[in-house]
């Protein structure tokens, strides 16, 4: 196979990536509570500020209050943010500063184990924060019916996408002041445009429909009904971009990473 | 499996396919338009502590990551304890231990853990780790350190940890890329106890380094490479009898390229100056050393031919960056 074949070669799954996955799980167990809180802080002291604060000036928002609106928006902003934060700056500790990555290599394990273990690891991360911040707004009392455990998997498969977008960045860094990139030029329009704070339907056709390719808007569109009680629509339209997004990151995170690493 | 090449030792028996637990054979792997290993072979014995030596840039790190499999030759063969590489590196690699040049001990977990992590990387069970790792660290004088934190480690202790997680699959093979550079003589003279050790037990050791003492008192073999071929290869004693004269005078100061040129050249077989020293080697030390005896500004000292002569002899006293 010549040089450029393999490093475009489609990713060898294996379950060698759970020692590897593990070990990050174990490293997040010694901060979990300290992890955990920061995953609801945030998201919480905005669901609050702005629910009740802007609330009180627009009423009902997309049918629900807007306290619910911004909840359902900050289920999916903390997903994307959690998955980010961790395919960039821890991964980065790990491949680049601690050379972690690298004894692992040495070890019978091949640098595609390691790009999938992180890749799900980024997508374990997003549940875990999907998890602590629907319990919060469930036990504020806007989780409706048990629909809104379906946010759970809506959280991996934005974890998926946003921790694949992120591990491309990770690839790519130099340092960790190339992230403030990925912050300012992708995730920050993915926060105004997808629908977090205001519906999308309020902005201009023509940007709503940018919106459209937007993934962050597909994983609200499926978060705000469940969280309502209500099945969504064109859930395999949703589903879809996040996946074709997720895949399409994921593999060029990999060859990214090992044009990176295996020279 | 083709047996292409038939190695042969020095004294040219052949050796025994079945001994050999690493075999390279016409590596070459080329970056750009930098040929950086061109056409390299050497095999390594069950038992030996070889040692490859080599300039910065020789070719030395780029030769171990095609023998792990993590780079692809552009040219060549190997064969690690029985397996080939890359088509079986991850298979080879279960039974290979690798210390790397700069630590990467895993700073998220105490000492103890970084043995038991890394051992579940081997697929290793853990009852077998639990059972091992009180004995690695024994042996890395670590027992009392158990569970602290790498951070707060010294640098002679991290290696030594690094050495011992080497062995936590108890490897056919130890692959070291320069194991102590950076650390202090104590630290250092502690890894090379511990290597002596596994060398007691019968481990085969690959040792990158460009310190010659420490291929000194380890290497049972050495291969020196420059520029991505062999330039010398065999015992260090056999080295050092075939390529260096057995005496040394180093002369130095103000007065010593005066005296080389005048008398240096004369007395010595082979005279090289550095800066503002004289290297003159000799068969029979004595000549200079009435010489020198008669001249007061001259300072100087005799000793006899080591690996670091022998090393800039068949590498060149020019800086490598």
């Amino acid at each position: 196979m010549t040089a450029t074949a393999k490093l475009l070669a489609p990713p060898i799954l294996s379950v060698r990536f759970v020692p590897v996955w593990r070990r990050n799980l174990l490293v997040w167990r010694k901060l979990a509570i300290a992890s955990v809180l920061g995953n609801i802080a945030d998201p919480l002291l905005y669901m609050l500020a702005l629910g009740y604060g802007i609330g009180a000036l627009v009423g009902e928002v997309g049918g629900m209050s807007y306290v619910a609106f911004i909840g359902t928006g900050m289920v999916c902003q903390s997903a994307m943010f959690t998955a980010s934060f961790e395919a960039m700056y821890s991964a980065f500790s790990r491949m680049h500063v601690q050379r972690t990555w690298e004894g692992i290599i040495n070890a019978p394990i091949a640098l595609d184990d390691v790009v999938l273990a992180e890749w799900l690891w980024c997508g374990s991360k997003a549940v875990i924060s999907t998890t602590a911040i629907l319990a919060v707004i469930v036990a504020l009392g806007y989780g409706h019916t048990w629909l809104a455990l379906w946010v759970l998997p809506v959280g991996l498969l934005v974890g998926l996408t946003f921790g694949a977008a992120g591990l491309v960045m990770n690839a790519l860094a130099p340092n960790y002041d190339f992230f403030t990139y990925f912050f300012t030029l992708v995730l920050t329009p993915m926060l105004l445009f997808s629908g977090v704070y205001f519906p999308v339907d309020q902005m201009p056709a023509w940007l709503a429909t940018a919106a459209g390719f937007l993934p962050l808007k597909h994983a609200i569109d499926l978060t705000r009904p469940l969280m309502l009680g209500r099945v969504p629509d064109a859930i395999a339209l949703h589903v879809g971009v996040l996946l074709f997004y997720a895949a399409l990151a994921y593999y060029v995170a990999l060859v990214l990473t090992r044009r990176r690493l295996l020279k | 499996m083709a047996t292409a090449v038939e190695h042969h030792d020095v004294a040219g028996r052949a050796i025994d396919p079945r001994d050999v637990v690493l075999r390279v054979s016409g590596l070459r792997k080329r970056y750009g338009d930098l040929d950086v290993v061109r056409g390299l072979s050497f095999a390594i014995r069950r038992g030996d502590c070889f040692g490859l030596l080599g300039p910065n840039g020789a070719g030395k790190t780029t030769t171990l990551r095609c023998c792990l499999g993590l780079i692809d030759p552009d040219g060549g063969e190997i064969e690690m304890v029985g397996e080939p590489v890359p088509k079986a590196a991850r298979e080879a690699r279960i039974r290979v231990g690798v210390v790397p040049q700069m630590d990467n001990l895993d700073p998220d977990f105490t000492v103890r853990e970084n043995l038991l992590i890394y051992g579940g990387y081997f697929g290793l069970p853990r009852p077998v780790l639990e059972e091992r790792i009180p004995q690695l660290l024994d042996f890395a004088g670590l027992a009392g350190k158990r569970d602290a934190g790498i951070r707060t480690l010294s640098g002679g202790m991290k290696r030594r940890l690094t050495l011992a997680r080497a062995l936590v699959n108890d490897p056919e093979l130890l692959i070291l890329d320069e194991p102590t550079t950076g650390l202090d003589p104590q630290a250092r003279h502690l890894i090379w106890d511990g290597l002596r050790h596994l060398m007691s037990l019968g481990k085969t050791i690959l040792l990158t380094t460009h310190f010659m003492d420490e291929a000194e008192r380890l290497a049972t073999r050495l291969a020196v490479i420059d520029r991505g071929v062999l330039i010398a290869s065999d015992t260090p004693r056999a080295l050092l009898a075939q390529h260096v004269e057995p005496e040394v005078i180093e002369v130095y100061g103000d007065e010593a390229k005066a005296w080389a040129d005048i008398h240096g050249r004369r007395l010595a077989k082979r005279l090289e100056v550095a800066g503002e020293t004289a290297f003159c080697y000799a068969l029979d030390a004595q000549p200079m050393l009435t010489d020198l005896a008669t001249r007061a500004g001259v300072r100087y000292l005799h000793r006899p031919a080591n690996l670091e002569d022998l090393f800039i002899k068949l590498t060149g006293r020019e800086l490598r960056d």
